[in-house]
């Protein structure tokens, strides 16, 4: 299974395998990942699974309505910003970094 | 004894579930138990009449939390239980099963259950509704195999399965009693929308329309509607609305009146025990009016509240609420409480599918519905939440930059 690596905003790191077609935000709830809340589960509608893209391979683009709930993040939305939820799983993948914010409300 | 005794939550849904979360993250250091009926650890409700129903989803995906979280939280799990007696003076409270728990301090998130339909014939009828996993699963698999649908009632729920009813090619129909859709939560401009948007979607949509009875049984069904016509279907849908559970805290004679009344502290009349989610009639500290709501916002803030009330902390429930639905490709999203309303503004053109309506009421916003509009949702939660004024007048001008405004 690909891996994807979750930095937590306390500093400490944990690895995971996540299931193709899986989204990040699912297998970090999952996984008892502090720091995604994920309040909609997954309904692009809340903003409160948002995550920094730090390292690993290119992602798709975001979609206009993942950019429209980005604008909406509690941590300050960056260039890297992304919502975990709206991220599926594919052996291309394979070896993601995130950082997760510091707060989600 | 009352030094040991947990706190105990009674309901393992989604509002149970955040009780628990809030209280050890809150400090609280003492045994916790949850009791929940459903055979399963807590999980999203809302996947059950959108993306679960295709099959897409597996319901493990659907848990609120794995199981090591409530191992590492350390929470007594008493699953597939029912507390069937609270006895406040004792402070305890028995199982089905004839356990009793002694408790300091208790949490009632027992949220809601359907209401059947009550037509001639119903009974009887192979009618599915969906309002646990148990009835996702069998709707499911009903729908793998139907080919025409009936809904009844054309609320949130009811709309979503049709939307994915038909995704899945089958045909449908949805009975609508009022003359329009979601009639008690958006105004008669969103309704027409999403009845234009089912109708272009090729569902039959009977407005102001009601049952007459229902006739057959095992998947061959008739549905008599009142304007005369006989309905042939495979599989018959309901959604008309839910009940609170509220007989539980009742007998224990606390003051329930639709629902389990709490204050704006998620405090039942008596103040040792406490009450969140669906099945709450509440003070809402932002509507500033007694309320009940059905919402996943709902169940997290107020249970919140409640977690903190039981710490002894002084946080009243006054979040904005939201709630959102999906039907095709159309996502709705609802912030503040926009019914009644005195003035309703479009913004955006409905033909694009993507436009919102703003409620104003005595000149003040109180809500808007946005249809693939996320960012005007969200800022509308800002506005809302912070009080900050916005006219008729600039919420009708596409001129004017709201996320701007929102940011203050
Ligand atoms: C199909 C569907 C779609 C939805 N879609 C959306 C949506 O898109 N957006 C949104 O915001 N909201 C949506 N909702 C509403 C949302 O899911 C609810 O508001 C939320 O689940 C309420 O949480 P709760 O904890 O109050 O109640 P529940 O999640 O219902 O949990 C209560 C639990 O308590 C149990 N219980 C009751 N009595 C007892 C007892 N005596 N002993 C033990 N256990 C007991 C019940 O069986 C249940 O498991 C949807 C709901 C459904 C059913
Ligand atoms: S979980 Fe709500 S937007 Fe991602």
């Amino acid at each position: 299974m690909p891996k994807v690596t979750y930095r937590l905003a306390d500093g400490s790191e944990k690895s995971i395998d996540v299931p193709v077609g899986w989204s990040l935000m699912e297998a970090a709830v999952q996984n008892n990942i502090d720091g995604i809340v994920a309040e909609c589960g997954g309904g692009c509608a809340c903003a409160t699974c948002h995550v920094y893209v730090v390292g690993g391979p290119e992602l798709a683009p975001i979609g206009s309505m993942e950019g429209d709930m980005l604008e909406c993040t509690a941590a300050e939305r960056q260039p890297n910003s992304r919502l975990s939820c709206q991220i599926k799983m594919s052996a291309e993948l394979d070896g993601l970094v995130v950082q997760i914010p510091d707060r989600q409300t | 004894m009352s030094e040991s005794a947990p706190i105990v939550v009674v309901g393992a849904g989604q509002a149970g579930q955040q009780l628990c979360d809030s209280l050890r993250r809150g400090g609280y250091e003492g045994r916790l138990v949850l009791v929940g009926d459903e055979p399963v650890l807590p999980y999203q409700r809302p996947p059950l009449s959108k993306k679960f129903l295709t099959g897409a989803l597996e319901a493990e995906r659907l848990l609120l939390r794995p199981e090591s979280f409530y191992e590492k939280a350390n929470v007594e799990l008493r699953i597939a239980r029912r507390v069937t007696a609270i006895d406040r003076a004792a402070r305890t409270l028995t199982l089905n099963d004839g356990e009793v728990l002694a408790w300091s301090g208790l949490a009632l998130t027992t949220g809601t259950r359907i209401r059947p339909l009550s037509v001639p014939g119903a009974a009887e009828a192979d009618v599915h509704y969906v309002r646990s996993l148990a009835d996702g699963e069998a709707l499911k698999a009903r729908l793998a195999t139907a080919e025409r649908l009936a809904v009844i009632g054309g609320g949130f729920i009811g709309l979503e399965v049709a939307a994915i009813a038909r995704e899945l090619g089958k045909q449908v129909v949805v009975i609508e009693a009022a003359e329009r859709l979601m009639a008690r939560a958006v105004a008669p401009r969103v309704s027409a929308f999403y009845a234009e948007l089912h109708r272009a979607h090729g569902v039959e949509v009977l407005l102001g329309t009601g049952i007459e009875a229902i006739r057959g049984a095992d998947g061959r069904h008739v549905v008599l509607t009142t304007d005369g016509r006989e309905h042939a279907v495979d599989l018959i849908v309901a959604g008309i609305g839910v009940v609170p559970n509220s007989e539980l805290a009742e007998a224990a004679g606390l003051a329930c009146h639709n629902g389990i009344v709490v204050d704006v502290h998620a405090r039942t009349s008596d103040p040792a025990i406490v009450a969140a989610g669906d099945c709450t009639w509440h003070m809402n500290g932002f509507l500033e009016r007694d309320i009940r709501l059905e919402s996943v916002q709902n169940a997290v803030d107020q249970a919140k509240t409640a977690a903190a009330s039981l710490l002894g902390r002084d946080e009243p429930y006054r979040q904005v609420p939201w709630f959102w639905s999906d039907q095709y490709d159309v996502k709705l999203q609802i912030a503040g409480i926009g019914m009644p309303h005195d003035e309703a503004v479009l913004r955006g053109d409905p033909a694009s599918r993507q436009f919102s309506v703003y409620y104003f009421r005595a000149g003040a916003l109180v809500g808007v519905d946005s249809m693939n509009r996320p960012a005007e949702h969200m800022a509308a939660r800002k506005l809302l939440g912070q009080g900050i004024a916005l006219s008729p007048a600039q919420a009708a001008d596409p001129a004017v930059d709201l996320m701007q405004i929102a940011r203050g």
